[in-house]
């Protein structure tokens, strides 16, 4: 189902074309703005230089450093009084970043998001209870406007207690769920606990998560354990929120909006392209905003292109799943491991639990602790040395490094609520 | 064969893990004949002799333990010395591995808990060598 088939289904000469046009149109509207002023004038470009989509590489590069620093206004690229909305990105560490959007833009991320759930199916006659944050977050609101742009009765539950959750779920229907692929696996193992079965006594069909970054056997364990098609989404504060990216039916891959993004994919260290189907920094322009518009924004969110086509007739371009983010990327003894690697391992192996902690200590000594689940237990000290032993060598095989495993108690560990923390790094490098 | 139950649950190897265990067993009106713990590393396993091991395991898991209960066997000796060396032996004599062991004595009956991958067969070929195989009940009323 398409929301917009022929925005969704453009050739890509003519989406090419559109993105030069409103590549230039975003350029000129920056100039307006004290901080690419200033770019452009060190570089020496000018807008009419840009001759077509590719040349975007000639642009200078904005940071998530770029917008604390010009916290909050700095880079508002209209007049106050054309401001009709702001989200702020949580800092973990000092300011947060701010991003304004124009009536425009509100309105425009909203068809971004119906485009992504039509194109899964969901229609006006679904009930959509969005379990994510409202306020300042962009995954309450940002959601919220998308599904009623398509006519879904909307929920707008929040995050919520899980009990609360149910209610909702079971006296009004609900048919589609947006939820952290955290919460929704902690939401089945309550729907477990509390003997509820999900196919026999709510009406899900479907879920989006996103927000963290999770692996296909995270996607699959959701799909079984509440009976549902799980579909990945991408998005970020700085580009509108969610919507940026979304999977169609074919779940292969997130087709990037490509005439409201303009999509690279570099080497985080270089800054220089990568080739297709190689993994690198994702960089996004946002060339259909009005307030607040960003030149190749580095979004340190590591995925790569898929390339050739999607059977879906979309030629909108797909990113990977994200793999994880150039600043979660540790460095051990020299090799570059994700956690996400670590998460792929462990989920494939049912005798140890979904939580796991990652230590450094010392000088680069990698303890990796899981959870044993009660199920892999017989009593015999033997199997679980062999089973750390087993889970060792398998991550060895994965992450290039033979960590040490520590096993631990089932729900010893801390559950991954909201953007998991799973890294302790002690070293005294 | 007469086979005994024990409990196994995983631990923590840190301060306090065995008073969460028996805790739980106290509460549970469990009482505890014998109990064993083997630990590597970071972990370890304890596995107890008590009255009512369904109970226990149950409880145990209830709290969020991993939890199972074993089949072994429990055999009587003379308190003196060379006994466990006849069992031993007897053992041997057939080729079978034990595992873990462990025993104690009570009203003057020394009684000795092994673990052996086969209990049925290890439970035979003591008792063909005039060894007395205890049953769950008796295992708790000595």
């Amino acid at each position: 189902m398409f929301w917009h088939q022929e925005s969704e289904t453009l050739a890509r000469p003519a989406l090419e074309a559109l993105q030069l046009e409103r590549l230039r149109e975003t350029v000129r509207r920056l100039e307006g703005v004290p901080f690419y002023r200033r770019k452009f004038l060190e570089s020496g470009l000018k807008p009419e230089e840009i001759k077509s989509a590719a040349d975007v590489r000639r642009l200078p590069f904005t940071t998530a450093a770029d917008l604390r620093e010009n916290y909050p206004d700095g880079l508002l690229a209209v007049s106050r009084e054309e401001v009709l909305r702001l989200h702020t990105s949580s800092g973990t560490t000092g300011k947060p970043k701010a991003l304004f959007f124009s009536r425009r833009d509100v309105d425009n991320a909203a068809e971004l998001i119906a485009r992504a759930l039509c194109m899964t199916g969901v229609t006006r006659r679904d009930v959509f209870q969005n379990m994510m944050s409202y306020g300042l977050f962009t995954g309450g609101l940002v959601m919220h406007y998308g599904a009623e742009k398509v006519g879904c009765m909307v929920i707008p539950a929040g995050p919520g207690t899980s009990e609360r959750q149910l209610l909702l779920m079971q006296d009004f229907r609900t048919t589609v769920i947006h939820i952290l692929p955290s919460y929704a696996l902690y939401f089945a193992d309550f729907l477990e606990k509390k003997g509820v079965d999900p196919r026999k006594s709510l009406a899900l069909r479907k879920a989006f998560v996103g927000a963290e970054p999770h692996t296909e056997e995270t996607r699959r364990n959701i799909e079984a354990a509440l009976g549902i098609d799980v579909y990945n989404s991408y998005g970020l504060t700085e580009m509108n929120g969610p919507g940026v990216a979304f999977e169609c039916e074919g779940k292969c891959g997130m087709h990037l909006w490509e005439d409201n993004f303009v999509l690279e994919i570099i080497n985080p260290a270089t800054g220089e392209p990568v080739e297709d189907g190689k993994t690198g920094e994702l960089v996004l322009t946002s060339i259909n905003r009005q307030a607040m518009p960003l030149l190749r924004y580095r979004t340190r969110d590591l995925t790569s292109i898929i390339p050739g086509p999607c059977a879906c007739g979309r030629t909108h371009r797909r990113i990977h799943r994200i793999t994880g983010r150039s600043d979660d990327m540790l460095i051990v003894r020299g090799v570059n491991i994700f956690p996400q690697q670590i998460e792929r391992v462990l989920m494939a192996m049912p005798q140890i639990g979904r939580n796991y902690v990652i230590q450094l200590e010392g000088l680069d000594d990698m303890t990796v602790k899981v959870e044993l689940s009660p199920a892999g237990f017989d009593g015999e000290v033997g199997h679980l040395t062999e089973l750390q032993n087993q889970v060792a060598e398998k991550l060895r095989a994965e992450i290039w490094i033979r960590p040490k495993v520590e096993l631990v108690a089932s729900g010893s560990l801390p559950v991954a609520e909201g953007k998991a923390k799973r890294v302790i790094d002690k070293r005294s490098l | 064969m007469n086979t005994v139950k024990l409990v196994a649950v995983f631990a923590e190897n840190r301060p306090g893990q065995a008073a969460r265990v028996t805790g739980i067993l106290a509460r549970a009106n469990i009482n505890i004949r014998c109990i064993t713990v083997a630990s590597s590393g970071t972990f370890g396993v304890m596995k107890l002799l008590v009255n009512n091991p369904e109970a226990a395991g149950q409880a145990l898991q209830h709290e969020g333990f991993a939890a199972t209960l074993m089949d072994v066997i429990a055999v009587e000796m003379p308190d003196k010395p060379g006994a466990l060396h006849s069992v031993a032996d007897c053992l041997a004599a057939h080729d079978i591995n034990l595992s873990n062991t462990s025993g104690f004595v009570a009203n003057n009956r020394a009684i000795l808990v092994i673990e052996v991958q086969d209990p049925a067969q290890a439970g035979d070929v003591l008792k063909e060598h005039g060894f007395h195989i205890l049953t769950q009940e008796e295992a708790l009323t000595v």
